[in-house]
């Protein structure tokens, strides 16, 4: 098994076992669907990117499209796009360096951004991604490895949970409950910190 | 949870096995896909292709035949199509004349199905798309994705469709399906929550005595919760709101929707359906055509929507046009 086919069954493992709890928050101000779609993409994923693929890049890619095909809602074309962006940043590539993983990162909420049309502050999974990218440029920057950089980076995906906690939503579904939305968190924030957590976890294992 | 099904995993799969079985006539399955399109193909004309998250029948494949839509996409229970499928079915309805997207704002279904439009296109398929967002429960500003896409849908499908089956040309049929959007308006309410097979629960919690105004047609909550009243005062409240777009006057005629949510009675229907018609009369707006039954629903949900729209002479020729789809039949 591959490092990266790892990984990405790692990050399914976290989205399964969290399906009830991302489902739940949804259900306060979405759809009550996040868990449930996520977790049958992940499922895909696993079955359909070939489980000794070496080449990061091709798996992050074929990850996406898998993704894409199979989570549908907004996430599906918005985390589909995140992977396949950072695919393309790791084509070729074997193993992941602490600047590698900031590129892909970045390529990754660029691609969000773009699908979205959405920024930072509106209540989305940018709210999260966005300073744990700030957090893990200025950690290694500062000298620290891939591991210790995103400790850093889930710290500010943390915060940035909390941060939707206090703002209203202006995309997606949840925007049309105005200052209703205010006091629950996004559940996209959630499932996109849960997956730097768990890459985390797996980059110190 | 009490439900008619088999495996949860299963429920789309079936249910468009179920409605192929139900009409042959009428729909065929693409192999491996969610998606429906016409029995009989689109040869010639432009096709009309509308989805979303299934959970809401008989929309969208019961509207596929003469006089309505082309293709229909059925994502997963509430839940966008993807781009993939959508995909197929614009190449497979396809007939040479072009293809009209039909979208219900939702940031997941616009996303998708732009998606699937840039790979079509990419294809060399002329492919246009629309967006109804025809909510008025919601709030159109900077703030929002955007009006919902609710009932109003339906008129989409039945006019541009009626457009399309006459032979007209892409720009013709979507020139239609915008006047369509700008003239139509809905607002719903429940009186009961759906429950999401998946979920297993209701989507959210009503008290026995109160009601939802507002409401999404995927138990998205609404604009706010009150006491329930009798049906005459929620359809007040539903019109009042639509009619304060400022788009039906009197002397204007309008084709009225009073859409069953897939759990209220038809009988209930009717019962608001009069006083809607009264209310309409009252203020000299003449209800030139009206339509009452199960359209958009949102799977087991109590409630109802009221959808109004002004016509003109174009308009009343297409929606006076035969039709012959699974769940609307006009001759």
């Amino acid at each position: 098994m591959s490092r990266v086919y790892e990984c990405l069954t790692k990050i399914g493992e976290t989205i399964t076992e969290n399906k009830d709890f991302l489902t739940d928050l949804d259900r306060e101000i979405g759809d009550a669907d996040h868990g449930i779609n996520m977790t049958r993409g992940f499922h895909a994923v696993a079955e359909k990117v070939p489980s000794d693929l070496e080449d990061i890049g091709a798996a992050l890619k074929k990850a996406g499209m898998t993704l894409l095909s199979t989570v549908g809602g907004a996430s599906g074309p918005l985390y589909g796009t995140a992977y396949m962006e950072a695919g393309k940043v790791m084509a070729g590539k074997t193993e992941m360096t602490a600047e590698d993983f900031k590129a892909a990162l970045e390529a990754a909420i660029a691609g969000i951004q773009k699908r979205g049309k959405a920024v930072k502050g509106e209540k989305t999974m940018l709210d999260a991604l966005i300073p744990a990218l700030d957090a893990y440029t200025a950690a290694i920057e500062g000298g620290a490895d891939m591991g210790a950089g995103l400790e850093e980076a889930c710290k500010a995906a943390n915060e940035g949970i909390e941060f939707t906690k206090t703002i209203i939503a202006t995309k997606g579904r949840a925007s049309y409950l105005g200052e209703r939305s205010i006091g629950h968190q996004d559940p996209g924030a959630t499932s996109a910190t849960l997956t730097l957590e768990t890459i985390r976890d797996f980059v110190k294992a | 949870m009490k439900k008619l099904i088999n495996e949860i995993d299963n429920i789309v799969d079936e249910m468009l096995d179920g409605m192929v079985a139900a009409y042959p006539k009428y729909v065929r399955r693409l192999e491996g896909l969610e998606v429906l399109v016409r029995a009989g193909g689109s040869e010639g004309k432009v096709a009309l292709i509308s989805g979303g998250g299934s959970g809401h029948e008989p929309a969208h494949g019961g509207f596929v035949g003469k006089g309505m839509l082309d293709g229909a996409v059925a994502g997963a229970v509430f839940t966008s199509p993807t781009p993939d499928q959508v995909y197929e079915a614009i190449m497979a309805a396809n007939g040479g004349k072009g293809v009209l997207l039909v979208i219900k704002n939702y940031t997941g279904d616009v996303l998708n199905f732009e998606m699937a439009a840039d790979m079509a296109a990419d294809e060399g398929v002329e492919v246009e798309k629309v967006v109804v967002a025809d909510d008025v429960a919601v709030e159109n500003s900077t703030w929002t994705a955007g009006r919902r896409g609710i009932a109003g849908t339906i008129f989409v499908h039945k006019l541009a469709g009626a457009c399309a089956e006459a032979g007209g040309s892409l720009a013709e049929v979507k020139a239609v399906a915008e006047k369509v959007i700008a003239n139509v308006r809905s607002m719903g309410m429940a009186v009961d929550a759906c429950t999401v097979p998946a979920a297993g629960k209701p989507s959210f919690d009503l008290a026995e005595d109160e009601i939802e105004i507002g409401i999404g047609i995927h138990g998205e909550p609404g604009t706010h919760r009150e006491k329930i009243g009798p049906v005459n005062d929620i359809a007040d409240k539903l019109l009042e709101k639509i009619l304060a777009e400022g788009i039906y006057n009197a002397g204007d005629d309008v084709a009225v929707m009073v859409n069953g949510m897939g759990g209220t009675p038809l009988m209930e229907l009717f019962v608001a359906n009069k006083h809607v018609k009264e209310v309409l009369d009252g203020k000299g707006i003449n209800v030139y055509k009206t339509i009452v039954g199960n359209y958009m629903t949102s799977l087991d949900m109590e409630g109802f929507s009221i959808t109004l729209l002004k016509l003109d002479d174009q308009m009343k020729g297409l929606l006076d046009a035969p039709a012959d789809t699974p769940a609307f039949v006009q001759m």
